[in-house]
């Protein structure tokens, strides 16, 4: 009589290859569709590029001498990277629930480590290279420098990180599509476009100034904003220091959802 | 060991809202047995093999698979368990063959393939293998559902109504594979609405109905009194 191990053929568990195996999937579920979730966001970005630059590059500067293309340029690439990143977890998340086959994933025993890593990590891979997407795009239209290329570097990986987080808690919470399309439209949408992506927070009156602080997305763009110029609103260490605090604090909702199997596991 | 029984159920409930789905389940199926689970629609088979499986917590009670608490042991209880669920579930950007492999990988399981294949033929899935699950017909996408359970061959097998919308043939071929695989020792728990089936089948067979096992024995001593179980469950539904 069989008992699991004794079984011929029977095979050793490991975390690590149920870890590889629901990240190959989650990234190979984006890539299928790749025009859509990756080529499309890319695009959207260049059209901001184009409007904006042609209506307002010749007028304006930032930090002194950045024309105004250059600046919009890392503001773009985070946006797209951020928006993208969150984009993928959450909808993968309620495609499967509403679908039902997110079972294939509850049934075998993933831990919630490798669940969340998984999800997570594919998610800001899609977000990074729709980032590099926009950042190779845009030189074909302008020059713009990367000063401290490890600072954009860590901004790009922990901010997508960060919003990948969001993502995962989103997707589980939600039980329907308008209901992510809520958070996008009415949280992300209106926190990136508010968050200095278009304009440097210095030519705001002071009060917008002090709002803008309280907006995390702020603290992604501008740090990520640091690594290409060297210069940028707030001290890069202050934005690293508010993105990983609120990253780890969402790292810990997220765990503590799957662990609590909330809304998951009925 | 050996006197562990495959699956241990003691004092289960669970409620959704208003309705108590398990009004304490006991249970006990040894190792080897082929066990039927029948009962009418609304009686708590489904949630009694989610609460199995994990997919839904229990209010109250005792799991186990194997020997591992589904609550305590979560890990290995499931690594013993394969499920084949009754809702028609896909993923609709995979193929079946990508499917399966993603399915192994899962439970942990590196270099699969000699079993895929297998379990591919034995399912008469080989020609639809690199087809995506979007364009299978329903009883392919059934036949899909019980792979993806055997995938990691676990020790207790338990089939959803795994015949519902499925043609003769892979009726036929199903339960010949089943029932080999119950021959090398794996239990099988089935249920379904096909008496016959269950009466061809099953060595021995609970009933529920609201809840609650209503009976439980073995099939020839459920037989001995009436013709056959479609009598017996009549005759059980009218007097629980
Ligand atoms: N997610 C849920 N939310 C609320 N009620 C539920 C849920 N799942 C099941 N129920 C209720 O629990 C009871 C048992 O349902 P269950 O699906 O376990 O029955 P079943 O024996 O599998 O029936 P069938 O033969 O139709 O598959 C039913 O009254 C059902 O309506
Ligand atoms: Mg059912």
């Amino acid at each position: 009589m069989p008992d699991g191990d004794a079984l011929p053929g029977a095979f050793r568990a490991s975390a690590f290859i149920g870890f590889r195996t629901l990240f190959y999937k989650e990234v190979l579920r984006f890539w299928k569709v790749g025009v859509q979730t990756v080529a499309a966001p890319v695009l959207n970005a260049l059209l901001f590029l184009l409007i904006f630059s042609q209506v307002l590059d010749r007028r304006v500067t930032v930090y002194g001498d950045v024309p105004y293309t250059a600046f919009l340029v890392p503001g773009l690439i985070m946006m797209s990277l951020l928006q993208n990143a969150f984009a993928n977890s959450s909808s993968s998340l309620i495609q499967s629930k509403i679908t039902g086959n997110i079972i294939f994933i509850l049934l075998p025993p993933l831990s919630c480590r490798v669940f969340y890593g998984a999800y997570v990590l594919a998610a800001v891979l899609r977000g990074l290279l729709v980032g590099l997407g926009v950042w190779a795009m845009s030189m074909f239209f302008v020059d713009v420098p990367l000063a401290q290329p490890l600072w954009a570097l860590a901004f790009a990986i922990l901010g997508g990180a960060l919003l990948a987080t969001f993502g995962v808690i989103a997707g589980i919470w939600a039980e329907k599509f308008d209901q992510l399309a809520a958070f996008q439209n009415f949280l992300i949408m209106p926190l990136t476009m508010l968050s200095g992506v278009f304009y440097s927070i210095h030519s705001l009156p002071p009060l917008w100034q002090k709002i803008s602080h309280a907006n995390p997305f702020f603290f992604m763009i501008d740090g990520f904003r640091y690594g290409f110029f060297g210069q940028s609103d707030t001290s890069p260490w202050l934005s690293l220091a508010v993105i990983g605090g609120s990253f780890a604090a969402l790292a810990a909702l997220a765990m503590l959802m799957l662990k609590k199997g909330y809304k998951l596991r009925g | 060991m050996a006197d562990v029984p495959a699956i241990h159920i003691a004092q289960l409930t669970k409620h959704y809202g208003s309705v108590q789905a398990l009004a304490g389940i006991d249970l006990d199926i040894a190792r080897g047995e082929f066990f039927g689970l029948l009962g009418p629609n609304g009686a708590g088979k489904t949630t009694l093999i989610s609460a199995l499986a994990g997919l839904v917590r229990a209010d109250g009670g005792t799991l186990e698979v194997m020997g591992h608490n589904v609550a305590a042991d979560p890990r290995n209880a499931r690594l013993k368990l394969g499920v084949v669920p009754q809702e028609l579930v896909f993923d609709p950007f995979f193929t079946v063959r990508e499917v399966l492999k993603f399915q192994s990988g899962y439970y942990g399981i590196r270099g699969n393939d000699d079993w895929i294949e297998e379990i591919l033929s034995r399912l008469g899935l080989l020609a639809k293998a690199d087809t995506n699950m979007r364009t299978l017909s329903g009883g392919m996408k059934r036949r899909v559902l019980v792979a993806q359970a055997l995938v990691h061959r676990p020790p207790v097998i338990v089939l959803d109504e795994p015949t519902a919308g499925v043609d003769v043939e892979l009726r036929q071929g199903l339960w010949e594979f089943v029932k080999q695989l119950n021959a090398d020792g794996h239990t099988v728990v089935l249920t379904t609405h096909y008496l016959e089936e269950a009466e061809d089948l099953c060595g021995r067979i609970a009933m529920m109905k609201a809840g609650r096992v209503v009976a439980l024995d073995t099939t020839a001593n459920l037989l001995s009194r009436f013709a056959d179980l479609e009598q017996v469950f009549m005759e059980v539904m009218r007097h629980a």
